[in-house]
């Protein structure tokens, strides 16, 4: 009675949970940051592909609350409870906030990556989820798996090859 | 997505017209560089999820040639040529007289790097100026960055104007293929134009065309 493991893959601006012994995936992240929180002792892990650090950015109704840092990892720290994980024991691991195209411009947007991974950071430090590691900023793009059995991350980029965090 | 629900089949006519227009431009511009018949796909205008505007370049993490710029002025938005990168070594390959240049061996060679961005400021350039000519409006490119990574990275970054207001963009798609191409998948070079959501009704209106809110 072995279940195959499956993948479960989170899309742009979408998050999703996991439970041993499937794995979940989200690819290509640029700008982007990819956002794991998992229960290593319950085995279940969350995922979320956030492309912009605040909701205040939004004129779009309703909110598509996997979008921005500061609603989407309170929503999957909520829905990942729910599913049987222990507050105390949830921890981060984080990847992505690449800067893919070097401009002169003084556009904002142009530093995004560098934007989503501080409003991650700063979002987790208050809901006090210790961060255990964390693969961001440069500028290659990345696909990232993880597998709450092992509770470590696959990083995969184009020009640098795999690495675990 | 409120600001999807006033555009009508016309509307979106109205882009497919301004795909052809400038793409075809594109086409003819890359036709004389390269001295080869380049065929231009009608152009497609879609209404579609962020997820599926990678589906339309090969999937997320189909690794690509790209060339993004920014377009400023009257009608901001953003703009990708996207070449699969067998094509894109070709054109590098003709562009440069290295037929033999390849990514896997040569991932640093500057010449062949710039040549790719030359080429895809040229095609973007002539895109975008024939635009501005159907148009009246004011369109300037900024200086396009060149990137050789997976689709989804790349694009995430030329949707996050649209991400601010919506989940869907407006895709102004245009394959461009060689005729005498033989190469192993059918993914042509795209050219993928993404206004800025503010942009579409000033489109619209240089084009004498309203949008009923």
């Amino acid at each position: 009675m072995h279940k195959t493991a499956e993948i479960i893959k989170v899309g742009i601006a979408d998050m999703n949970i996991v439970m041993v012994p499937d794995l979940i995936r989200t690819t290509g992240l640029g700008s982007c940051v990819g956002v794991v929180l998992y229960d290593q002792v319950r085995e279940i892990a969350g995922m979320a592909h956030i492309m912009l650090p605040d909701s205040s950015l939004s004129r779009a109704e309703p909110l598509n609350k996997a979008k921005f840092a500061n609603t989407a990892i309170k929503e999957l720290l909520n829905a990942l409870v729910k599913t049987g994980a222990r507050p105390a024991g949830i921890k981060a691991k984080i990847a992505g906030g690449a800067q893919m195209f070097q401009f002169a411009g003084s556009n904002d947007m142009m530093r995004i990556g560098t934007r989503n991974v501080e409003a991650v950071l700063q979002e987790l430090k208050e809901l006090r989820i210790p961060v255990i590691a964390q693969d961001v900023g440069g500028n290659s793009g990345r696909t990232i798996e993880f597998n709450p059995k092992t509770g470590l991350m696959q990083i995969k980029t184009v020009n640098k090859g795999n690495s675990e965090i | 997505m409120t600001f999807l629900k006033s555009i009508s089949d016309i509307h979106l006519d109205i882009l497919k017209e301004v795909g052809n227009i400038g793409a075809g431009h594109a086409a003819t511009a890359l036709s004389t560089l390269l001295n080869k018949k380049i065929d231009m796909k009608v152009p497609s205008v879609r209404v579609v999820s962020f997820d599926e505007v990678m589906d339309l370049a090969g999937g997320p993490d189909n690794v690509v040639a790209s060339v993004f710029l920014r377009i400023e002025g009257d009608a901001p938005g953003s703009m990708f040529f996207i070449l699969p990168l067998p094509q894109a070594e070709k054109y590098i390959g003709q562009l440069t007289k290295n037929q033999s240049f390849s990514f896997a061996e040569e991932q640093d060679n500057e010449l062949a790097l710039s040549a790719l961005q030359e080429l895809g400021n040229i095609l973007s350039g002539s895109y975008l100026s024939s635009l501005s000519d159907f148009t009246k409006l004011s369109l300037y490119p900024s200086v396009p960055a060149l990137s050789i990574d997976m689709v989804g990275a790349v694009i995430s970054f030329g949707l996050l104007e649209l991400s601010q207001v919506s989940d869907y963009a407006i895709v102004i798609d245009t394959a461009l293929d060689e005729e005498e191409a033989q190469l192993p998948d059918s993914v042509n070079g795209h050219f993928f134009l993404l206004p800025d959501p503010d942009s579409f009704h000033i489109i619209f209106s240089a084009l004498g065309v309203r949008i009923d809110a």
